[in-house]
């Protein structure tokens, strides 16, 4: 993130841009899991969905410095979204694909975050803190108190997802869940790189470092808040439709408070600001969850804790900003020698 | 020459090795357990893990001539962590069968994944009517709302109360506790004034009590997931509804035997129905619940071990009915129809819906041995689920 | 109607007790301490195992609650909180839910998941007549109690040479401190008083609302409503918002009782819309 005091801006720009091996090693890594973990097909899926999801947070916090709390509304909605055209656009061809369901997701949760994006605008950290966790409180109770619509606190069942494109139905293995997730994740992350180098990434930094100063400078800074956290909300429904189209079902937990808590926990886990952070962040976070809850299956919540508060105390930029710290020790031990 | 025929022993031993390692190798068929261990839910994952690990010590775990192994896993109440335990189980471990499901929202979640892959899957606690018509593979050995409230209900009618007002959880099966409640006590000339409906995470009552106390009906029917239910108790009594000439009745939920201590003498004479109590006279049950208190210090059986003692017997039932076939489809038929005797007393399957036919009690909280205890005084008997057609 | 009037004043002066710890740290050391709730539930906790397990009297656990919740914040203070304070508002909020985290293990390993139930002292149970109304007794201790600490704490800020001290010190700390006030002192007694307070809440509640490992984070958004409604800057603020709220709610629930849950998110976020500078001030200025 920080600039190694580049001799061009040109050449820095540019070198933003550019695709590095190791991510081109990452994205690799992560489709060859599929063969390496063959029965853990499902929690792979999973950890996409998160880190995707765990990515859109880091659009308005590491990328805007907008503290919110309440992504998982915006992943709830496009949770249930999905779920209501899988169950009702089922038979009906062009209704029922899940593409087109992720896209009404994505659109239904932007919606939202349009909507309540001029709240997130005034006042302070802590008024951001309250109101995003206000909105997701009122999605939620919406979601347990209109059955109708959303089956109540019993969720939405009978959600039969067709096959993608009509070609590739979802199967018990989850293979096709598999790729899929990491398809439409690596889509929107692609999405997501572009537009934070962009010059309208690069504006949201200035804001994120100095709102005022941006504003004097006639940067039009609401404008592009709104337009970061409408984005950011749009993705994080993209991520809950992944969820619903994958397991069949929705239920009100999607929209949860620890949705929200652990998703941003995954993010500060992997380091924020990185893009790469969020994804990093859920596999750590999993892999943890599932080796500490082999261990403790009761108790692994006060471990989670424990990192949380030494990653709090100790360590900056989390996963990701402890290697940069430690190249940068390398490299710094290279040229004085 | 020494060397060579060391050699030839070795090789004819592994021999003789090979051929008798099927024998010795029993096959081992694996349950998998999806039980609740961490957040709000975690006393009733303990239940059933305990009643499940009770019945397998007591019953051994040798079935059929294959070794039964329980894989336990932890879904933190979490929907669709339900979902992914579940498809891991069948697809990694290859399991015969999964059980557990503490909520309705959990075993529903896991509809599709068994009706695919054609695996069982024993309920034994979530108690929604509709659960084993979302898919052929449920079967029940817990219980439903409906068919716990509907006794209650007759027995108010019966016992001179008119009017009644019903007090519910706001979810699936508090909504059918209430509307089988309605359905039965209107059926019987009585009248419910108003269903009232608490949201699942509030422990604060008062309010809902206060309306149901104005409403001044001869009967409050309540209903509560077991582990709210020592709060709402407590609330009742505080608001002196029973001094107001109120009945106060409800499904055992909300008399849980594991809370009940907890509670106080002021729940003393509260009438429920439900199928389970501690106290059932039943040398079974006796037994159950020693070596119960014997194996977890500090626990009481409630309907929840019970669960999951009879949710492992029916595996074992039907695991020998098979002969030890663990195909999903032959499984589920082994278990249709089944009768058995559980510490609960009597109870089978019903071939048509896969769901629990069994005795419901009217008990009432008394002191037993310086404890509270739901001592049952009437019962309907084989009562089945009045919301399935 | 009286009835629940009184019952949602009771309540209201609950979340107060539980809450105004919280508004004080906010407001004095601008720090978002969202595990204030595992102090209240460290009192509740403690009452529960003095009567259940000891068979203490109920009076005992509440002078108790208090002074175990102030010492364990004092010690939490010193050795964690400290190094927080001029970090972002974002590790301030994930380091306390990792508190939280672990609060409600330790809880769960402790005591186990069941709720824990508080049976009252008969002079507590009960209900009594007051001008037609028919009020729990139990309800109108709680009141007593949490109005006399109310009055307390008015005082104690308005008029002792601590109050105008503390004062000082959240209006502009470095200043304070030139003028030779001990902030940091001033800080640890305050943030050991707001968790005492939060773990006296806590063992005024555990009767009422039960208490199992999950209480942090089932309050936590009632605590953040009380503060966003009430603002930070006084002790008043917080005490009107926590009966506005209690009354709202517990009306609301009697008298539209199928929409009673959204009542206090729906007044919060008004309350945010409408009147959002009133609110925060003190945190917006830095």
């Amino acid at each position: 993130m920080i600039p190694e005091s580049p001799n061009k801006p040109a050449g820095w720009l540019l070198g933003r841009t550019r695709w590095r091996w190791y991510e081109l090693a990452f994205w690799a890594a992560a489709a060859s899991s599929f063969f390496i973990f063959p029965s853990k097909l499902m929690l792979i899926s999973e950890i996409f969905i998160l880190g995707l999801l765990a990515v859109s947070i880091d659009l308005t916090l590491g990328f805007a410095g907008l503290v919110t709390l309440g992504q998982g509304a915006f992943f709830g909605v496009g949770a249930y979204a999905a779920g209501l055209m899988a169950q009702y656009g089922a038979g009906t061809a062009p209704f029922a694909d899940p593409l087109l369901g992720l896209l009404v997701a994505g659109f239904v949760a932007g919606a939202l975050g349009f909507v309540t994006s001029f709240l997130v605008l005034r006042g302070s950290d802590l008024t951001r803190l309250m109101v995003t966790l206000g909105v997701a409180l009122i999605v939620e109770e919406i979601v347990t108190q209109a059955k109708d619509i959303t089956g109540g606190s019993d969720g939405l069942q009978g959600v039969m997802s067709s096959p993608v494109l009509g070609v590739w139905s979802f199967d018990l293995y989850g293979k096709t869940a598999f790729w899929y997730a990491l398809i439409v994740t690596f889509v929107c992350f692609w999405f997501c790189r572009r537009l934070v180098n962009s010059s309208f990434g690069l504006s949201l930094l200035a804001i994120k470092g100095n709102p005022l100063r941006a504003r004097a400078i006639g940067m039009p800074v609401n404008t592009r808040l709104v337009a970061i956290y409408t984005i950011a909300a749009a993705i994080s429904g993209m991520s809950g439709g992944l969820l619903t189209q994958t397991t069949q079902f929705a239920s009100p937990d999607m929209v949860a408070f620890h949705r929200s808590a652990d998703a941003l926990l995954i993010l500060v886990f992997g380091g924020s600001g990185f893009l790469y952070g969020g994804l990093v962040g859920a596999v750590a976070f999993r892999v943890m969850q599932d080796f500490i809850g082999n261990i403790t299956p009761q108790y692994w919540l006060f471990w989670v804790g424990l990192v949380l508060v030494l990653l709090v105390l100790f360590v900056r930029g989390g996963i990701i900003g402890m290697l940069i710290a430690l190249r940068e020790r390398l490299l710094r031990k290279g040229e004085g020698s | 020459m020494i060397f060579k025929s060391i050699l030839a022993g070795a090789v004819g031993l592994a021999a003789g090795l090979q051929f008798t390692a099927p024998a010795l190798s029993q096959e081992t068929v694996k349950v998998g357990l999806i039980a609740t261990l961490t957040g709000p839910q975690a006393a009733s994952g303990r239940q059933k893990v305990a009643g499940a690990r009770l019945y397998m010590q007591l019953n051994g775990n040798m079935v059929a001539g294959k070794k039964i192994e329980l894989i336990v896993k932890d879904d933190t109440g979490v929907a669709d962590v339900t979902r992914r335990h579940a498809q891991e189980l069948i697809v990694n471990d290859k399991v015969a069968a999964i059980a557990g499901f503490s909520l309705t929202p959990l075993a529903l979640a896991v509809a599709p994944v068994i009706t695919q892959s054609k695996t069982p899957a024993i309920i034994m606690t979530a108690g929604t009517s509709v659960i084993t018509e979302r898919s052929p593979y449920f079967v029940r050995v817990s219980f439903t709302l409906p068919q716990q409230s509907v006794p209650i209900a007759e027995w108010a009618a019966k016992n001179g109360a008119k009017t009644a007002v019903s007090l519910v959880s706001d979810y699936g099966p508090g909504i059918d506790a209430q509307n089988a409640f309605k359905m039965r006590f209107e059926e019987q000339g009585g009248k419910v004034l108003e269903q009232l409906k608490a949201p699942l995470a509030n422990p604060e009552f008062s309010p809902f009590l206060q309306r149901a106390k104005d409403l001044k009906p001869d009967a409050l029917f309540l209903f509560v997931p077991a582990p709210t239910a020592g709060a709402l108790m407590k609330q009742v009594i505080d608001r002196g509804l029973t001094e107001a000439n109120i009945k106060v009745i409800g499904t055992g939920d909300i008399t849980d035997d594991d809370q009940l201590n907890g509670i106080g003498d002021s729940v003393l004479g509260l009438i429920t129905s439900h199928f389970y109590s501690a106290a059932h006279g039943s040398a079974l049950n006796q037994k159950f619940v020693a070596e119960f208190k014997k194996a977890n210090p500090g626990m009481r059986p409630n309907f929840i071990g019970v669960g999951g003692w009879d949710g492992m017997h029916a595996f074992y039932e039907a695991l020998k009915k098979t002969s030890g076939d663990t195909d999903g489809t032959k499984l589920v038929d082994a278990m249709k129809g089944a009768t058995w005797e559980s510490p609960r007393g009597m109870m089978t399957i019903d071939p048509e819906t896969r769901d629990v036919i069994q005795d419901v009690y009217i008990r009432k909280v008394e002191k037993k041995d310086g404890e509270l205890y739901n001592i049952e005084f009437d019962v309907v008997k084989q009562v089945k689920d009045p919301m399935h057609k | 109607m009286l009835t629940i009037l009184f019952d949602g004043v009771a309540y209201g002066m609950l979340l107060f007790v539980l809450a105004v710890g919280l508004c004080v740290t906010l407001g004095l050391m601008n720090f978002i301490n969202l595990a204030h709730g595992a102090f209240a539930m460290a009192g509740g906790y403690l009452t529960v195992v003095m009567m259940n397990r000891m068979g203490l009297s109920f009076y005992w656990c509440l002078p108790a609650a208090f002074l175990f919740s102030a010492v364990l914040g004092v010690v939490l203070e010193r050795a964690l909180y400290r190094r927080l304070y001029d970090k972002t508002h974002l590790d301030q909020v994930l380091f306390s839910i990792g508190l939280i985290f672990m609060a409600m293990a330790t809880v769960d390993y402790a005591m186990g998941a069941s709720p824990q139930i508080v049976n009252l002292p008969p002079s507590l149970n009960g209900r009594i007549e007051i001008l037609g109304a028919n009020v729990g007794v139990y309800r109108l201790f709680v009141i007593a109690i949490c109005g006399l600490l109310t009055i307390g704490l008015q005082f104690v800020i308005a008029k002792t040479r601590f109050g105008s001290r503390l004062r000082a010190s959240v209006d502009d700390g470095r200043v304070a401190r030139g003028l030779g006030i001990d902030v940091t002192g001033i800080f640890a007694l305050t943030f050991a008083v707001g968790s005492g307070l939060a773990g006296l809440g806590g063992a005024l509640g555990a009767p009422i609302l039960s208490m199992d490992p999950s209480f942090p984070l089932k309050y936590m958004i009632f605590f953040l409503i009380v503060i966003s409604i009430g603002g930070t800057t006084t002790i008043t603020g917080p005490f009107f918002a926590s009966i506005l709220l209690g009354v709202a709610d517990v009306a609301g629930k009697y008298f539209v009782p199928a929409i009673g849950g959204f009542i206090i998110y729906t007044i919060m976020v008004a309350v945010l819309i409408f009147r959002p500078q009133g609110l925060f001030t003190r945190s917006a200025k830095r």
